[in-house]
């Protein structure tokens, strides 16, 4: 078995652009390799607990946080979303044709050890602090964390 | 061809094949084969690649009339 390794920096909290990063994620690491994903900016929201607390929040971060609620489930569409109505169409499109939903993509990475990170600088520029992501996130960490795994990785994606 | 497991994947697309192929080859021992019956066509470029990644040997496959079966040897 290989050791080789991948990283991912999920940029995006568009729901199609998640899905394809779990989906190369987990086929990263049924393949035998280290998978780590670095959750930086708006991708932030895609490991965002559905329900996230008042927290130390500037008036500006606040109202971000109101936009821009974040959580697997509320993701839209970067494309044809019409209102959450193509959203709606391609969640539906994906359970007929037994495709993983991006909470079954989540889950899965995890039970197959793909390790996640959350970036700091993304954090405390909206003001969210470890409590308020998913109990999978592994890790809180820098830009260094990632260029010390990117120089060892094979496969280094940006989404 | 003869298949220690066999697994269903019919039905399911890229990369759910691959990541069920590598949870059932964990449960079995070197030199014994897996059978994976897909429907996916991606399957056969798919499987031969995860197995060079892995250092498992690709059997080869199977054609039936909507299905593949692809066998895989654990190393």
């Amino acid at each position: 078995m290989s050791e080789e390794s991948m990283t991912l920096i999920v940029f995006s909290d568009d729901l199609d652009r998640a899905l394809a990063a779990f989906n190369l994620a987990n086929t990263g690491a049924s393949m035998g390799m280290d998978v780590t994903m670095f959750f930086t900016f708006w991708g932030l929201g895609v490991i965002k607990k559905e329900r996230v607390g008042r927290g130390k929040k500037s008036p500006m971060q606040f109202m971000m946080g109101k936009m821009k609620r974040g959580s697997a489930k509320r993701l839209k569409m970067s494309q044809m979303n019409m209102l959450g109505m193509g959203t709606g169409i391609m969640k539906s499109l994906m359970k007929k044709y037994r495709m993983p939903s991006l909470e079954e993509g989540i889950a899965l990475a995890k039970e197959q050890g793909v390790k996640f990170v959350a970036c700091t600088t993304s954090m405390a520029l909206m003001g969210l602090s470890r409590e308020d992501f998913i109990d999978e996130v592994d890790e809180v960490a820098g830009a260094a964390t990632y260029m010390g795994l990117a120089t060892e990785g094979k496969v280094n994606l940006f989404i | 061809m003869k298949a220690d497991k066999t697994i269903d994947c019919v039905g399911l697309y890229c990369p759910m094949p691959i990541v069920k192929t590598a949870q059932a080859i964990k449960e079995l021992e070197p030199g014994q084969v897996l059978e994976v019956v897909a429907d996916d066509i991606g399957i056969k470029s798919d499987m031969p690649a995860w197995c060079e990644k892995t250092g498992n040997e690709c059997l080869g496959f199977e054609d039936e009339a909507d299905e593949t079966r692809a066998y895989v040897r654990k190393q």
